[in-house]
């Protein structure tokens, strides 16, 4: 059990590394022209400049560079996003006030979502595999085709379009400027972005809840279980769901932990200033202090999900502690 | 590899046995047996017929656009097409789909588009198959230390936040038109299938890398190896033919995701240059007008969404029809 969780350790520092060596090589040394220049922003002048060379070590040699970048990733206090190198000249704010101003909203999102789309998808995908080419069955494949089919901004454009525009049902895209977080949720509005962001992850989910479950209902312990006289009802949940959902809840720990980083795409159509609509703005400001700051952010959130993940994995599946 | 069956819907070996009389026993080629499943499924058929058009209309894309409709993608209306207020109008006999912000004709802007997303998908999916079979190949034959290298990186790529590393990397050498690496990677087509491909080849790769692994145990392997088959013709003329119907399904699955992620990338404004029509690039644009021109992003969504579907269906199709498990 220590020796799978130091392994697993390990990796996710590995996965961290070499996020943060491509986030580097990606958003400071792949695009043309003058690092300096370009983090310095639009209206700027030749002492900003100065300023961002220095600030972000632009003048040093490379492997200082990278330290530079790579300290603002580890998690301590003063280090963790330190306003030196991670500070945007676009706006003249320190990164992390900027990402922490923007988190709740993105969590919001991302938690809402997921709520959702396991609420719709487990259900679907239990009730589909219990009954094979029933009505229900035929229905609920549909319904996961069109879902994972149907792409998020087309999608979260329609769902505007009828339920804000047409019907008045839902309140429209983006947060009016004064408006707090919970005044924003109590307005519904994150009603069509939670539906829009969880459709197809609820389709997916329905598909792999169903997959899973059909294999390990035909598995011979099952048949044991049924044939000792066990309750229909017994068999699919206790024994039957335990280790078709082992898979789903890797699965959800990675998803979670991806779109905690940034719904981009959610994000950008319902107009909701969370941190992938930063992201986004930072990519195509060329600010890219900021967007190494998401993806410092964004990185963190997908160890800890996978770690989380791997820890309630140890005490789910007992085959781990044996290995 | 002719499987011999009675049946066409069991793919095991036909009653031959003593006693049993089976007068017709034909043998199929699996090409046969996969057609006979596959042409049951009416979605997947639907799917085949609704791609074979859009393939079409992608190809004609300009025949129509000067013989039919008579104006270009990237021809502006303003007078014609655009009110007093600078709004579009709507869909007509002339402009099928409605025009757009610019006085653009959305129908023309589609076919246009279909192209851009059939090419780039394209060329992704045939990128990121090479690096999934390569990697899957090795992964699987060789076993050991390489197996473990390879397992390795394909679960760092998986835990990657892939979007926004894309986003970064289309708009680092498509942003500006000097592009980067010193001008070694130009903006444009290539460009977006190029960094699509790099981020999703994993998948296959997990997948070949498990068939490869059981099939290297078979006794016509060690036959192969035993009349002195080396490495490099076992795995190219034994292990490759083997594996080659899953990895024919799966590259159908992926290219839809592709589709969709083209079409992201070009929603977000990034890696396409600024006259190359797109489906996600026009639902953008529709964006900021959507309740006055809904037509604006209604086609190009459905167009998308329809072609995503389409290949999610023959996809799915091919992959009952090859897997005996899936007996109807």
């Amino acid at each position: 059990m220590l020796r799978y969780l130091i392994r697993r350790t390990l990796f996710l520092i590995l996965v961290l590394w070499i996020i943060s060596v491509l986030t580097f090589l990606i958003f400071v040394k792949l695009p043309a022209g003058d690092p300096a220049r370009r983090a310095a922003g639009r209206r700027t002048n030749e002492r900003i400049i100065a300023q961002a060379r220095k600030n972000l070590g632009l003048d040093k040699p490379v492997i200082v560079q990278y330290a530079r970048f790579a300290k603002g990733l580890i998690p301590w206090p003063g280090l963790f996003l330190n306003r030196q190198v991670y500070f945007s000249y676009s706006n003249y704010v320190p990164v992390k006030e900027e990402l922490y101003q923007r988190l709740p909203i993105t969590i919001t999102l991302t938690v809402g979502a997921a709520v959702l789309w396991l609420l719709v998808g487990l259900p679907i995908g239990i009730i589909s595999a219990v009954k094979p080419r029933s009505i229900a069955d035929r229905a609920s494949m549909i319904f996961a085709l069109f879902g994972v089919s149907a792409p998020v901004f087309w999608l979260g454009l329609v769902l505007l379009y009828v339920f804000w525009f047409q019907l008045g049902w839902a309140a429209g895209s983006g947060i009016p400027a004064g408006e707090t977080l919970w005044q924003a949720i109590l307005k519904g509005r994150f009603i069509l972005p939670w539906v829009a962001l969880s459709l197809a992850f609820a389709a997916f989910y329905t598909r792999m809840v169903r997959g899973n479950l059909m294999e390990v209902l035909s598995e011979d312990y099952i048949r044991t279980a049924r044939a000792k006289g066990l309750s229909e009802r017994r068999v699919i949940f206790r024994h039957g769901l335990r280790s078709a959902l082992t898979p789903v809840v890797t699965m959800f720990g990675m998803d979670v932990g991806l779109l905690l980083g940034g719904a981009i795409i959610t994000e950008t159509v319902f107009n909701l200033p969370g941190l992938g609509r930063y992201a986004i703005q930072g990519i195509r400001g060329s600010d890219f202090p900021a967007v190494m700051g998401v993806t410092v952010l964004g990185t963190f959130f997908i160890i800890v999900a996978n770690l989380v993940v791997d820890v309630l994995y140890a005490f789910v599946d007992p085959r781990i502690q044996l290995s | 590899m002719a499987t011999v069956t009675a049946d066409p819907g069991i793919s095991a070996p036909g009653p031959g046995g003593p006693g049993e009389a089976s007068p017709q026993v034909v043998g199929r080629s699996l090409g046969q047996l996969f057609w006979r499943r596959f042409r049951r499924d009416r979605f997947a058929l639907a799917g085949v017929v609704f791609l074979v058009i859009m393939i079409l209309l992608a190809l004609g894309a300009g025949f129509i656009a000067d013989n039919i409709v008579h104006h270009g993608p990237n021809e502006t209306f303003v007078r014609e097409r655009l009110n007093d207020f600078g709004l579009p109008k709507g869909p007509d006999r002339a402009f099928w789909f409605g025009s757009d912000n610019a006085g653009r004709d959305v129908f023309v802007q589609i076919l246009f588009g279909a192209r851009t997303s059939l090419i780039i998908a394209f060329f992704a999916t045939a990128l990121s198959v090479s690096i999934g079979v390569l990697m899957g190949l090795v992964a699987g034959y060789y076993r050991g230390k390489v197996d473990t290298f390879v397992s390795r990186v394909i679960d760092v790529v998986m835990s990657l936040p892939v979007l926004l590393l894309a986003v970064g990397l289309a708009a680092a050498c498509g942003l500006q038109p000097q592009g980067c690496l010193g001008g070694l990677i130009k903006p444009g087509l290539g460009l977006v299938a190029m960094v699509i491909g790099l981020f999703n080849w994993p998948y296959i790769a997990r997948i070949v890398r498990g068939q490869v692994l059981s099939l290297r145990e078979k006794e016509f392997i060690e036959a192969a190896r035993s009349q002195g088959s080396g490495n490099l013709r076992i795995i190219s003329r034994e292990v490759l033919p083997n594996v080659a119907a899953p990895i024919i399904v799966y590259t159908t699955l992926i290219i839809p995701n592709n589709i969709l992620f083209e079409a992201a990338l070009s929603f977000l404004g990034i890696g396409l240059p600024p006259l190359t029509p797109a489906w996600g690039k026009m639902l953008d644009q529709a964006g900021a007008t959507f309740t006055y021109a809904p037509w604006m992003m209604l086609y190009p969504g459905l167009f998308l969404f329809l072609t995503v579907l389409a290949f999610n269906l023959v996809g799915d199709g091919m992959r009952d029809a090859l897997d005996p498990r899936t007996a109807r």
